[in-house]
Parts: structure tokens; sequence; C-alpha cells
């Protein structure tokens, strides 16, 4: 071999190297975190962190059931309402990929999803809180969900564009109605694509903070009314991890372990639909 | 003059300023089957999808003069009525690849929100597998997803989805170009059989195939309708010079 060749040989593998050096430094960041949450939180799970109210400041024990349950309320709502409307615009913007309205509503959706998490709560602050006087589940759902709107629109855009426009010519031709078509044959050939989207944008809302401030607002007692405020997982930690307690770190850190876990499930997920509920042409 | 069930008067398809079929006049004959042919880029499927209004699903296509389906212009009624009466198999089989295959064929009752009662829609459903000789292959996997099926069954299967609406046109564009010999001649033999009941318009690309399944062939040459005559007149005594250049294989 000439030394040219070896020179460029090992340069090749000098860079493959690089590569794939920086992509395992890419997981330590998320290991970092695993392992700090998980040595920190574990230890303070147990059936009664899951099933108690927290206890007043300086009694030790007490847990999370009323954040517990008021994340997957809140969570649970704003995927309720974001689905329609996201679903609605992703089937708009994958049909007219060049009309003006539907210029309009990719820009407006990707701006959006750019918007700082903190505006959206204070928005909704002024147009549901204060006309209705009070904090409330509610108008942290409808927070979250225009959080989840940008992510469910684009997803299920994505998603149905890839399908081969063959699969909407073989339903018309056979003299199906449009809404038909769309709804009983297009969309549930993309619906793995579909749904993933949907967790995935339950998993990236699941622990936004800044929404919630002050519109669910927390509270420390169980609740189920969404007119009321509600305590939820992140608000928990906020408050908790700011206070001056160890108990209360506790319970943050119990709390964070919590949340985690649930994100990482919600993503293990994704991967299982996309790959499962793949529809075979 | 024999039966004639679609007539084509001026009829003229553009999409956007570029007009692609010019001034076809055309009469179908009832219970035939026609071929059609020209060489690529000549408007057959355009012409084709003009006549079942899938034309004008295209953005910025339109279309003009008239398509009369028995005497009554398709243009003037609604356009989910007209794809009842004309149905349509594609090139490339695209059976609903999130259906079984009995819910293939049954779809356009059942996502029509037309409502029969199970006995019949098994009636309907074996009735048209057989039609399209598929019914043997098929019997006992008819929950399966279509898209288990080969290429053939799959086209098969459209043609069953189709017929199963009893239209009374079937159009086929171009619908053994993805299939192999076995299958291509499986779907010919098909079309001899389906020729009783419903009138069958066929591209094709392959002159062979046009003489064996055909009984007319019209001949297409950039958007024009140059000749129509019985298919074996056409190969035999071909009027038109341009005709005669493209069944010798002068340009393709
Ligand atoms: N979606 C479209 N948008 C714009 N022009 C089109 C479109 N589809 C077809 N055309 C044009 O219309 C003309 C006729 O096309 P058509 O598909 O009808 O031809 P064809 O005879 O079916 O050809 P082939 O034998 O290759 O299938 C072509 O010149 C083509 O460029
Ligand atoms: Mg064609």
């Amino acid at each position: 071999m000439s030394p040219n060749i070896k020179y460029r040989l090992g340069k090749s593998g000098a860079f493959k190297g690089l590569v794939i050096f920086f992509s395992v430094l890419c997981t330590i960041p998320l290991m970092l975190i695993l392992f700090y949450i998980i040595r920190e939180g574990i230890t303070k799970i147990n059936w009664n962190f899951l099933t108690n109210l927290p206890k007043p400041v300086g009694e030790t024990g007490g847990g999370i059931l009323n954040a517990l349950v008021g994340s997957l309320l809140i969570v649970f709502y704003a995927a309720l309402i974001a689905i329609p409307f996201g679903i609605m615009g992703g089937i708009y913007l994958s049909e007219n990929k060049k009309s003006l309205l539907g210029y309009w509503v990719r820009l407006s959706v990707d701006v959006l999803q750019g918007t700082p998490s903190i505006v959206v709560g204070i928005v909704i602050y002024f147009w549901i809180v204060k006309p209705l006087g009070t904090f409330s589940a509610l108008s942290g759902s409808i927070a979250l969900a225009v959080m989840m709107l940008p992510i469910i629109v684009r997803s299920t855009e994505e998603t149905l564009k890839m399908l081969p426009s063959s699969l909407k010519e073989a339903g018309l031709a056979l003299g199906l109605p449009y809404h038909k078509v769309m709804l009983r044959i297009v969309l549930p050939c993309g619906f793995s694509g579909v749904l993933s989207g949907i967790i995935l944008a339950v998993a990236r809302i699941a622990g936004e903070t800044a929404p919630l401030l002050f519109t669910a607002f927390g509270n420390p007692y169980f609740t189920t009314d969404v007119t009321k405020p509600m305590q939820s997982l992140p608000l928990l930690i906020f408050n908790y991890a700011t206070s001056p307690y160890d108990e209360w770190h506790d319970l943050a850190w119990g709390a964070a372990f919590i949340l985690l876990s649930w994100i990482l499930l919600l993503n293990i997920i994704t991967k299982i639909t996309t790959r499962r509920w793949k529809i075979q042409f | 003059m024999e039966n004639t069930i679609l007539k084509a008067v001026d009829f003229d398809a553009f999409f956007g300023d570029n007009q692609v079929v010019k001034k076809v006049n055309i009469d179908i004959p009832k219970n035939n089957v026609i071929a059609v042919m020209g060489p690529s880029g000549c408007g057959k499927t355009t012409f084709l999808r003009g006549i079942n209004r899938m034309h004008e699903l295209i953005e910025g296509a339109t279309t003009k003069g008239k398509m009369l389906l028995n005497g009554e212009n398709v243009y003037d009624l609604h356009p989910i009525f007209v794809r009842h009466k004309i149905g349509m198999v594609f090139q490339r089989p695209n059976p609903f690849p999130n259906l079984s295959i009995y819910d293939n064929v049954i779809a356009g009752y059942k996502l029509n929100g037309m409502k029969i009662a199970k006995p019949d829609r098994d009636v309907i459903v074996e009735q048209s597998l057989q039609k399209a000789a598929l019914w043997n292959e098929v019997k006992d996997s008819l929950h399966k997803k279509g898209t288990f099926l080969s290429g053939g069954q799959q086209q098969r299967l459209c043609i069953a989805r189709a017929i199963a609406m009893e239209p009374e046109i079937l159009l086929l564009d171009e619908p053994t170009s993805a299939l192999d010999p076995i299958s291509t001649s499986s779907v010919e033999v098909l079309l001899h059989e389906l020729k009783k009941n419903y009138t069958i318009i066929i591209v094709t690309h392959n002159m062979q195939q046009a003489g064996r399944v055909s009984d007319k062939t019209a001949f297409f040459y950039m958007g024009e309708l140059i000749e129509f005559d019985k298919t074996k007149n056409m190969f035999t005594n071909p009027k038109d010079e341009r005709t005669q250049n493209y069944i010798t294989g002068r340009f393709s």
C-alpha cells in the first residue's frame, strides 16, 4: 500500500472513531439524569408514597397521590382537547399542500411550537383563569393542549403525506364520500404514525411546569374536580424542591422519578406502536 | 346501430392550460370490451379518468364537452353516483391495506353506509370473488388482510371490489402491467367472463392483449382519438397512417 492511501484510510478511520465517540457522548446527559434521579428517587417510592397525601411541614412520610391523579387528569383532558383539533388540522394540511390557508396553518403551528410554554400559560391565564375568576385544572389542560397541538398536527400531516395517493383514489373511485375515505381508510392506514405522534406529544407535555403555574396552580389537597385548582407532578416538584424542608425534597425526588418513568415508558410505547401497528402495503 | 352505453361528445380534458384530451367523440357499445391504445403520454389515462370523474380530483384539472352515460351527462350527476355506475381498477393493485379480503369486497357498501344483512353481504362477497376468479383461492382466508395476497390476486381482489358495486361500466387502466404472465392471463380470462354483464374499457400497451381480449380498439395519439374500429380490422387494416406506424412499432 502506498503511504498516501494509508494516510487517507487513517483519516477515514479517525473520522469514524470521532462519530462513534460523539454519539456516545450524546447519551451521557440522559444517563446522568437517569442515574441521579434513580439514586435519589427510587428509595422514596413505596406504597404509602403513591397512596397518601403530602403531610404538613415537620411530619415525615406522606405521599403524592393528589399530584399523581392530578397530572393524569390534566394530561388526559389536554389530550382529549388537542387530539381532534390536531388530527383535523393534520388531515387538512396533508390534503392541501399549496393552499393559502394551508400555508397559514402550517406557519402558525410552527410558530406555536416555538412559543415558550410560560407565554402559553400567561395567555391562558388572561383568557380563561381571570374571566372565570379561579385557577382550574381545566385551564391547565387547555394550556397543555395548546402545547400538544403542533406536535399532533405535524405528525398527522407527515404520516398521511407518506401514504400513497392510490389509497385515496381507490376509495373515491368506489364512490365513497370524502369523509369516509379520510376517516375510514386513510386515517386507519396511518394509525400507527398518528398514534405515536399523540403519545410523543403527551410525553412532551407531561412534565411541563410553566403552563400550569398560572392555570392549574397546584393544590395540597386531593381533588378530581377539574373546575378547581389541582396539583400535578411538575408543580409539586417545582414547589417542593424549592422549599427549605427535607421531607418535601424527598417528595420532589420521588415525584421526579415517577415523572421520568412515565416519559420513558411513553417513549418506549411509541417505538413499539410504530413497529407493531405498521400497515403493510 | 349497436346499443350505446357511453358516448363522449367533443370531450376535452386539461391540466391547467395544458390540453391533453382533444375533442374526443366516441360511442361505446354495451357489453363490449374496448381497448384503448396509444403511445405513452397520449392521454389514455386522462380520458379514462374523465369518464368516472376522477380527473377533476387533481388540482387544476378540468374537462369540457359531454360524457353521456345512457344519455345523461355524468358531469350533471353527482360524482358519487357516477362512480357507483362506473367502476375503476388501477394500474397498481390497491386493496385497502387496513381491511380484510372480505371487507375490501364489501367496502363500497359498508363505507357508504348501506345497511345490508349479514347473509346478503356474504352472498355479495362470494359472488364478486367468484366473478373475479378469486373465490377458490381465498375462501378459507376471507378475514386475512388483502395485502397478504400476491400481486395478481390483489388485482383480482380490486376487480371483485369494483364489481361488487354492480357497475355498468368497468374502467381498467393497464391492469396487468404490474403482473406476471400467469396472473395476467387469469385477468384476461376474467375479462371474457365479465363481458356478459359489464362494458369494459381497458387501457393497454400490449397489442397481443388487446387482440386477445377486446372487441373494438380506440387509438389515441397526442390527445386525439385517431381511429376506433373492430380490433381485427384495426390490426389488419388500419386506416390512419399514425395507427399503422404504432401497430408496426415505428413509435411506441
Ligand atoms: N397530474 C398531472 N399533472 C399535469 N400533467 C399531467 C398529469 N398527469 C398527466 N399529465 C400530462 O397529461 C398527458 C397525458 O397523460 P396520461 O397519463 O393521460 O397519458 P397516458 O396515455 O396514460 O400515458 P401512459 O401510457 O404513459 O400511461 C401527459 O403529457 C402528461 O404529461
Ligand atoms: Mg396511463
